[in-house]
């Protein structure tokens, strides 16, 4: 039986907390559509980074497409800064087989060729299929076979992780 | 009820044929994911690679290179090998079957075939035949369908108007012999817009077109007062002087959009046109180059579009 679940708010300060001695001139965040996204947007204004959140979809990206076809609505990218040179913080909500991760880094290529990435995920619930890894990691989760660990937002903002079944 | 040859076991898009008949989901589906391919194809690097290792066959029974090299460069943008086939002058003019030439591509590992034919229905009689893994877009057949022509206009008409429910569309010309028209008027009236007119004279109006929801004029002026877009069709070169018509002069004069016929419609109306343009005939240059215009956004517009069907029906 694995314990209680993180509480994804008192994850936030210390995540950022972890990130803020790395800050540099050429830093900027891409947050991963659509729990990253959440993530990010929180994370970024407690950093001071210069450059505005970019956000990204990796639907058109994604290694299942011809086992999926396209999911219903591809949320847009938008990355409002050079890709090319930056030290770029990846964000995202549960890091677990990699494939996501997989699939945002050739895309984030496409725009640029950045100086280094760094991931950040609120929660390593393992289960990795790819060899990536994390920089920066709010909280290890067990997760039981069958159920799938998801980040929800609260229609005030706040934000928690939840199991569900993975169906 | 005979299934919608269209979609597949599960309501997804598996051929796209047709507006007709698409229920607003599936259209929906389709302008909003053309917006993220809209913003693809800003990018330096233009291309994702979703269709990677898939084959697109342009098969071009009727001669139309720009809507094949749109179809062209939406599939190689979505990385998919691109094979250009105009069988005008190939394998029909040697007799071959339409099938046994959708067959042997067929034997070719095909993944899609995008079809533009003189003949209506064309394309259903290959969707009919192809294996399951292989989707057929309509191009174009004959005076039936253009459905990524009318996606593309809904594209725009969306980009620019955000939202259908209060509009008033007006297609104007030869709505006859226009299969851009008769995908429009679906699409329009399936998204909503609650007023649909077309405009021209009357040899060139279909008859029994109102059942299709459109109110037909044929006074140009009249029709065109308070509309928020105005869609102007191309008169085809071999109709100008034709039995229709008295001459392109006298079409232009009543039918030709102007900037002073243009001041009847909303201030802020937008024009639209599909293609290759008679400046002079259908519409006057100083409209088809002015500030209503959105005729060129409507080209690139049409490349992100035809990137979401294929990626959408590739997908199914």
């Amino acid at each position: 039986m694995p314990g209680k679940l993180p509480d994804a708010e008192a994850l936030l300060p210390a995540l950022a907390a972890a990130l803020q001695g790395h800050i540099t001139p050429a830093t900027a965040m891409i947050g991963l559509h659509t729990g990253g996204a959440w993530v990010a947007e929180r994370l970024h204004p407690l950093l001071g980074l210069k450059e505005p959140l970019g956000l990204m979809d990796i639907a058109f990206y994604r290694d299942d497409y011809a086992k999926q076809g396209l999911k219903h609505d591809p949320k847009r990218t938008r990355i409002p800064f050079e890709v090319e040179g930056r030290e770029l913080l990846l964000v995202d909500d549960v890091l677990y087989t990699g494939r996501t991760v997989r699939a945002a880094m050739n895309e984030l290529f496409d725009y640029g060729r950045p100086k280094s990435i760094a991931l950040v995920v609120l929660a390593d619930r393992g289960g990795r299929q790819l060899p990536i890894e994390a920089a920066y990691c709010g909280a290890r989760v067990e997760v039981p076979a069958g159920q799938r660990l998801r980040l929800k937002r609260a229609a005030n903002g706040r934000l928690s992780l939840e199991l569900e079944d993975a169906g | 009820m005979p299934a919608n040859p269209q979609l597949n076991a599960n309501g997804e898009l598996q051929h796209l044929l047709s507006i007709e008949g698409l229920p607003r989901e599936i259209l929906t589906q389709i302008l909003d994911t053309a917006q993220p391919f809209a913003e693809v194809t800003e990018r330096e690097v233009k291309k994702v690679p979703l269709l990677r290792g898939k084959s697109v066959f342009n098969l071009f029974f009727e001669a139309s290179t720009r809507t094949r090299t749109t179809f062209e460069i939406a599939a190689k943008r979505l990385s998919a090998d691109v094979i250009n086939l105009n069988i005008a002058v190939s394998s029909q003019s040697k007799g071959e079957s339409l099938l046994d030439t959708v067959a042997n591509l067929s034997a070719m590992q095909a993944d899609v075939f995008v079809v533009r034919h003189a003949s209506s229905g064309a394309p259903y009689l290959i969707a009919r035949n192809v294996k399951p893994h292989e989707h057929v877009i309509n191009a174009g057949d004959g005076r039936h369908a253009h459905p990524t022509q009318g996606l593309l206009d809904l594209y725009t008409i969306r980009h620019y108007k955000k939202d259908f429910a209060r509009l008033t569309v007006a297609i104007v010309g030869d709505v006859l012999h226009s299969r851009v028209a008769r995908s429009l008027i679906h699409g329009l009236t399936t998204l909503g817009a609650p007023e649909v007119r077309v405009i021209g004279p009357q040899t060139l109006i279909p008859t029994g077109v109102e059942a299709l929801g459109v109110r037909v004029f044929q006074d140009m002026r009249a029709g065109l007062k308070g509309c928020d877009v105005v869609v102007m069709l191309r008169l085809q070169n071999e109709r100008m002087n034709g039995p229709l018509l008295p001459s392109a002069q006298e079409f232009f004069k009543n039918y030709g959009l102007t900037a002073d016929k243009l001041a009847l419609a909303k201030p802020d109306a937008i024009v639209m046109h599909p293609g290759p343009m008679n400046r002079g005939v259908e519409i006057d240059s100083s409209v088809a180059d002015g500030p209503h215009s959105v005729i060129l956004p409507q080209v690139t517009f049409g490349i992100a579009v035809r990137m979401a069907v294929m990626a959408i029906v590739a997908g199914n």
